[in-house]
């Protein structure tokens, strides 16, 4: 057994909005540079719908993930090493710009620059490739909330397999069905065959974290890594000619925030946590034989925090005492392994996804709420899920590799909380008989509720920071630092703001945020030494030196 | 064995062509290692193959391939013909005539491949908006240089075919060749060789030149390790990259946005900046 340690995320679908408020500040930090226009790290997608890039879970068309050999070894779907070696030269299943979108600007110039005419002035669509005008087809969720889905609607891949399963029997009238959203960030697998697929060795998973990154300085442009992720979620920068990739905003996770989609979820819908894997079994369990085993050895594999055996393990590898502290938190953890309501997505790439997803109950109470019944009664519930079988099994194929039983026993849980916590609200006994219909306690449940709906910060978020005394010595600049709150109090140095060593710029913004927001200064004054850092104001007070004095009389103390 | 020994023992050999064949090739050998060397230190983020598969694939899908895998087999040509001295292959019994002749008809098909190759690409990427954005002057130079030198190289074998007078590249530029690497350069043997020969050495040297300084520098770093290294890699975040940092913490960010092709607008060219970086 050698025990890893991965940060994970968890989201629970049913509390997605479908907003984009994660892909917008997604794309804010981390890829509104040139040659990353048309790359979303986070991008959220209407299901059912194509995806982004359209199609992409077509792995018959593109080759992403692994497969098995004849002799039930893995093997890249795209081809063994010799085989990528000789697509090097014209990668041979690579998406092209249209698969993605034609990004695009407009001409807002010629709003205020257009000469007085009979015309109104319009601001026309401009490529940011060719800088051509250009008419827009297409986007990273042109098919947002099923728009133009009785046209496109059969494109999605999944809607064309479950079709096709149930012999054509199955007539899509699209708005009597359901739909719901799928943010999708890099799943950062245990078994990436992302980093498989790269010629150079540019692609590393973290030991400490299991964190998946592109060293940019290694990566050569090979453009492998593209097709052999099936979720499509490498990305070529066409300025830079490297791949780029979703980082879980490692900076942020380093000093123990949560990532930038996950702070700014509206919905609240995002967990992060550590699990802990046997990583000497994570091949092992990639290569179970039936993919509907895919989901259970992958359970497998992630080991309880709370045995004994696995903390001695854990310790021996060096992990920190702090982090197994967090690991028996993690929100991850609980949804995943102890409650069973998060599964992975498309766990028959085989790649080992370690970002978990609570499937959605909502079409399911929404039917039942538009044909008058109450979608909250546990007897009704539990008939609809079993009776409603395009929902399951489009999320089978989703999320179990089309096995409908999972599904039906995590969308019973969601049920069950439904249920078993109405009762709670409306000040009457809790059924026990509903919690025991779907293999729970009433404790279990309790504990689920208040994770999913009570959601508190510092419970969806069990983030232990990095160890970077390790890597950076901080102790060594401990002696000027070693004040109340420790390193980064807000101010570095002893000579003021600007004096002492450099520090992660995230650390130094955190702590001087979390120091004042928790002050009794609601301006921060007493911290501040006469100077203004903008970077640390987040618009509370008036801090010294920020305005010029008042040249009025009787305030001219400042 | 009389045959496959120096021919050129006597000529006369002059200044211009000490510079040439003597002093030239060292020359460019230093640059090729210093640069490569300097470019490996200093600009690991610019070492790429800079691909423009994303803009265009129909094209590029056949004609990249024809291009590289037609220069290996111009590469792999080279080095049997630079490297191994007649005498060897004399004496496992392949005689002048059937050498020349595979030489000349694999070179030649092998030449014609990497040539239609490479103007197809070379019109690809004149005729492909985004692609031709995307070509920086490096670049422009570039591909006349190693145009040139493979239209050069393909003149020598015509040359060779059609003028039989034209002495044997084997007793000439091979020996030469070989000589410069044990550090005494057969100057004679390479001044008696034809002038196409010559021409063509000229601007090979003069194509490992700029080697190092253009995107050429990918083949440097061809993948062949990839078939031995493990599927998965860990790396520890205290080690950081295997390379150096020196750069400014803000390389490879640079605003989106880009000419506006009708109006020809002052809106901010993205590539300007980047270009001689690339």
């Amino acid at each position: 057994m050698r025990v890893m340690a991965q940060v994970a995320m968890v989201m629970a679908l049913d509390k997605c909005i479908g907003c984009h408020t994660c892909s917008v500040t997604c794309k804010q930090a981390w890829t509104n540079r040139a040659g990353t226009e048309y790359v979303w790290f986070n991008n959220v997608e209407t299901r059912p719908g194509q995806g982004y890039p359209r199609r992409y879970e077509d792995q018959e068309k593109w080759k992403g993930g692994w497969e098995l050999n004849r002799r039930g070894n893995l093997k890249l779907k795209a081809g063994g090493r010799w085989a990528k070696l000789f697509g090097l030269f014209a990668s041979p299943v690579q998406p092209e710009l249209n698969d993605y979108y034609e990004p695009w600007t407009y001409d807002y110039e010629n709003l205020i620059t257009a000469p007085a005419g009979t015309d109104f002035p319009v601001a026309r669509p401009k490529s940011l490739i060719t800088g051509e005008d250009m008419k827009i087809e297409w986007s990273a969720n042109w098919d947002d909330n099923l728009g133009g889905a009785p046209q496109l609607g059969h494109l999605d891949p999944v809607v064309e397999k479950v079709r096709r399963e149930s012999e054509d029997k199955i007539k899509f009238e699209f708005e009597q069905t359901f739909a719901f959203y799928l943010p999708r960030i890099c799943e950062h697998c245990l078994n990436p065959s992302c980093m498989a697929s790269c010629p150079s060795g540019a692609i590393y998973k973290r030991a400490e974290d299991g964190i998946v990154l592109v060293d940019q300085d290694r990566c050569r442009g090979w453009r492998q890594c593209i097709t052999g992720c099936p979720y499509k979620k490498m990305y070529y920068n066409h300025k830079s000619g490297k791949a780029e990739k979703c980082t879980f905003c490692y900076p942020r996770i380093e000093v123990g925030i949560p990532t930038v989609c996950a702070e700014t979820c509206v919905g609240r819908l995002r967990y992060i946590g550590i699990v802990l894997y046997d990583a000497d079994r994570v091949s092992e369990a990639a290569a179970t034989p039936d993919e509907q085993d895919l989901y259970a050895a992958q359970l497998d594999i992630m080991l309880d925090p709370h045995d004994p055996e696995v903390v001695a393990a854990a310790r021996a590898e060096g992990i920190p005492e702090d982090w197994l502290d967090a690991a028996r938190r993690s929100p991850v953890h609980i949804l995943a392994k102890e409650l069973r309501v998060a599964l992975p997505l498309h766990p028959e790439y085989r790649t080992m996804p370690m970002v978990w997803y609570v499937p959605p109950l909502s079409p399911v109470v929404d039917l039942l709420k538009d044909q008058g019944h109450d979608g909250e009664d546990a007897s009704t519930l539990f008939g609809a899920i079993d009776a409603l079988r395009i929902p399951v099994e489009y999320l089978a194929e989703l999320f179990t590799a089309g096995d409908t039983g999972t599904i039906r026993e995590v969308l019973g849980k969601l049920a069950a909380m439904r249920s078993y916590m109405r009762d709670i609200a409306l000040g009457e006994d809790p059924d026990e008989g509903i919690a025991e219909a779907v293999g729970m306690t009433g404790a279990e449940i309790r504990k689920m509720y208040r994770l999913m709906a009570i959601a508190k910060y510092e419970e969806r978020y069990v983030i232990p920071s990095a160890h970077l005394e390790d890597a950076h010595n901080l102790e060594e600049i401990g002696c000027s630092l070693d004040v109340d709150g420790g390193p980064g109090m807000g101010q570095t140095g002893v000579f003021g703001e600007a004096s002492g060593r450099p520090m992660p710029v995230a650390m130094e913004n955190f702590n001087a945020l979390q120091a004042r927001q928790r002050g009794e200064d609601p301006t921060g004054n007493e911290d501040l030494t006469g100077r203004v850092n903008l970077l640390n104001w987040d618009g509370r007070g008036n801090p010294q030196g920020l305005f010029p004095p008042d040249s009025g009389p009787g305030n001219g103390t400042t | 064995m009389n045959r496959v020994a120096p021919i050129v023992q006597n000529a006369d050999v002059g200044v211009g062509s000490i510079v040439l064949w003597g002093v030239l090739p060292y020359v460019v050998l230093a640059v090729v290692v210093g640069g490569t060397v300097w470019r490996y230190r200093y600009d690991q983020f610019g070492w790429t193959t800079r691909s423009s598969q994303l803009y265009e694939s129909r094209i590029l899908r056949i004609a990249s391939p024809l291009f590289h895998f037609g220069i290996l087999a111009v590469l792999a040509g080279h080095i049997m013909g630079l490297f191994i001295p007649a005498s060897w292959t004399a004496a496992v019994g392949v005689t002048e005539g059937m050498y020349h002749f595979m030489a000349l008809s694999i070179g030649t098909i092998a030449g014609i491949g990497t040539l239609l190759g490479i103007v197809l690409l070379v019109w690809r990427r004149r005729t492909t908006g985004p692609v031709f954005m995307a070509t920086t002057r490096n670049d422009k130079f570039m591909y006349v240089m190693l145009l040139a030198a493979l239209l050069t190289g393909l003149a020598t074998t015509v040359i060779s075919v059609l003028d039989q007078s034209v002495a044997d590249y084997r007793q000439t530029v091979s020996p030469w060749f070989r000589s410069i690497w044990i550090f005494q350069p057969d100057v004679a043997a390479m001044t008696a060789a034809g002038p196409s020969f010559k021409l063509h050495a000229l601007w090979a040297m003069a194509l490992f030149a700029i080697w190092p300084f253009t995107r050429l520098v990918h083949a440097f770093t061809a993948p062949v390790h990839y078939l031995f290294r493990p599927y998965i890699v860990y790396r520890s975040r205290g080690t950081g990259s295997s390379s150096h940092h020196h750069s400014s913490g803000h390389r490879g960010w640079e605003p989106v946005g880009t000419q506006d092709r009708a109006h020809g607008s002052t809106k901010v060219s993205t590539r300007r900046k980047g270009a001689g970086r690339r």
